[in-house]
């Protein structure tokens, strides 16, 4: 019997990967699946954060398609080395923060360090020509096979048509008639195809498979290197930039504002990292302080955190202040009027 | 066949379904492997990478804002 040839499907959850994987599959390669956790992967956190999203089913979509094709997944934390990959992208960033080009060649440069060392043959993307104008470029395809260093073993299933025939191809691991020829950026084709698989259900992310192609994100993202001057981040920092509402009434110090219990349920968790804030006379949300708050800005962050309380048209609201050590102080102040939240504090 | 646990808490979703599977490959068919999570998330993930994986899930306690997920290594 004919040796079963083994590919890795990068699997980000969204369509495409689910198709080319199949595609594949139906070929009778044996394939499995990898996903990398960058830490702005939209899969998740929104769902364990936001108290409103809970009634939605919440899943994993790597782990639905995985289930759905019946491959097994293999999630890789990549949260540290994909910093570089973000704050140094040789290709730059498309519409908002996202290196999408750069991103892709990490990934595929991971995938195959991981058929290295795992005995697999090729690796399989759900890549389609013209879909994304950054990344999924006729001219930026043999970019990320050539920079990833993966060459001819990264294989396109979905426009595999296009492309120069790779070594899985060549060597008649797949072939090449049954690959497909999408390109573009309408959906039709590929939920056509999804139709005849008989997928229902799947996910279809607006912008892309990150919060970085978000405008909203990467504002608070550049704001966060700006005004730290410094453009290391943690893990816990990226979180923050996606829970609340975050406003910068002076240079030196930012407000984040619980929009609703499951935010602050979340927040509660991060408080002792953070001087925090919250009203004590009414009910309001916890705001957590991300900067330096110098004594003479107390009492600005009190009202503001006054006005979002439910005692905002009150004369004055009780509000509790505890600094890092865990020391707290009560400030009475007058909730600060609605238009004296400045637009330009907004991120 | 041993039991094991894992301190997962007030990591979200993927990252305790990440440790998990790190520490499961660590372990030996038929071991017992406790999570203790604060992400409700876990209790849709974690089945569901244990059925994908070959595992078997064997169900989770709740205790306040905690909850403990029991996996059964697969062969
Ligand atoms: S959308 Fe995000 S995860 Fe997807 S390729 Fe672009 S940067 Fe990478």
């Amino acid at each position: 019997m004919a040796k079963q040839h083994k590919a890795v499907a990068l699997i980000s959850g969204g369509l495409d990967s689910l198709l080319a994987a199949k595609v594949i599959l139906d070929q009778g390669v044996h394939v499995e699946g990898i996903n990398f956790y960058t830490g702005f992967c939209v899969e998740g956190h929104t769902h364990a954060i936001r108290q409103k999203d809970k009634s939605k089913p919440k899943r994993n979509n790597a782990l639905w398609v995985a289930e759905e094709l019946g491959i097994k997944l293999h999630i890789v934390d990549v949260v540290e080395e994909y910093k570089d990959v973000l704050v140094n992208p040789k290709h730059g960033y498309g519409a908002n923060m996202n290196p999408c080009l750069d991103c892709k060649g990490f990934m595929v440069k991971k995938a195959l360090q991981w058929i290295k060392e795992n005995d697999f043959d090729f690796i399989i993307t759900g890549e389609v020509i013209g879909q994304r104008p950054m990344s999924q470029r006729k001219s930026t395809m043999p970019i990320i096979a050539r920079e990833s260093g993966a060459d001819d073993l990264l294989l396109r299933p979905l426009c595999a048509k296009f492309l120069p025939e790779t070594k899985p191809e060549k060597e008649g691991w797949v072939k090449r008639e049954e690959l497909l020829d999408i390109s573009g950026r309408s959906r039709k084709p590929q939920m056509a195809l999804a139709n005849q698989f008989g997928f229902v259900d799947y996910a279809q992310p607006a912008g892309g498979c990150c919060f970085l192609t978000d405008k909203k994100y990467s504002d608070r993202l550049v704001d966060l290197w700006e005004t730290r001057n410094d453009k290391n981040y943690e893990l816990d920092d990226v979180m923050m930039l996606k829970v609340g509402r975050h406003l910068r009434p002076k240079p030196h110090f930012k407000m984040i504002i619980g929009r609703e219990e499951g935010e602050n349920k979340f927040m509660e968790g991060y408080r002792k990292q953070f001087v925090h804030l919250r009203a004590s006379s009414c009910m309001g949300p916890l705001v957590l302080i991300d900067g330096e708050l110098a004594a003479e800005d107390e009492a600005l962050a009190a009202q503001i955190t006054a006005r979002f309380s439910q005692g905002r048209d009150e004369n004055s609201v009780v509000v509790e202040l505890t600094d890092k050590t865990g020391v707290a102080k009560l400030i009475a102040v007058k909730p600060l009027a609605e238009n004296g939240i400045l637009e330009e504090w907004r991120i | 066949m041993s039991k094991h646990q894992l301190d997962a808490r007030r990591l979200l979703c993927p990252m305790p379904v990440i440790r998990t599977q790190d520490k499961v490959k660590t372990l030996s068919p038929g071991d017992i492997l406790e999570v203790t999570c604060t992400d409700p998330g876990v209790l849709s993930d974690i089945p569901a990478w244990s059925r994908i994986n070959g595992h078997e899930y064997l169900g989770h306690t709740e205790n306040h804002d905690e909850i403990v997920v029991t996996v059964k290594v697969g062969g």
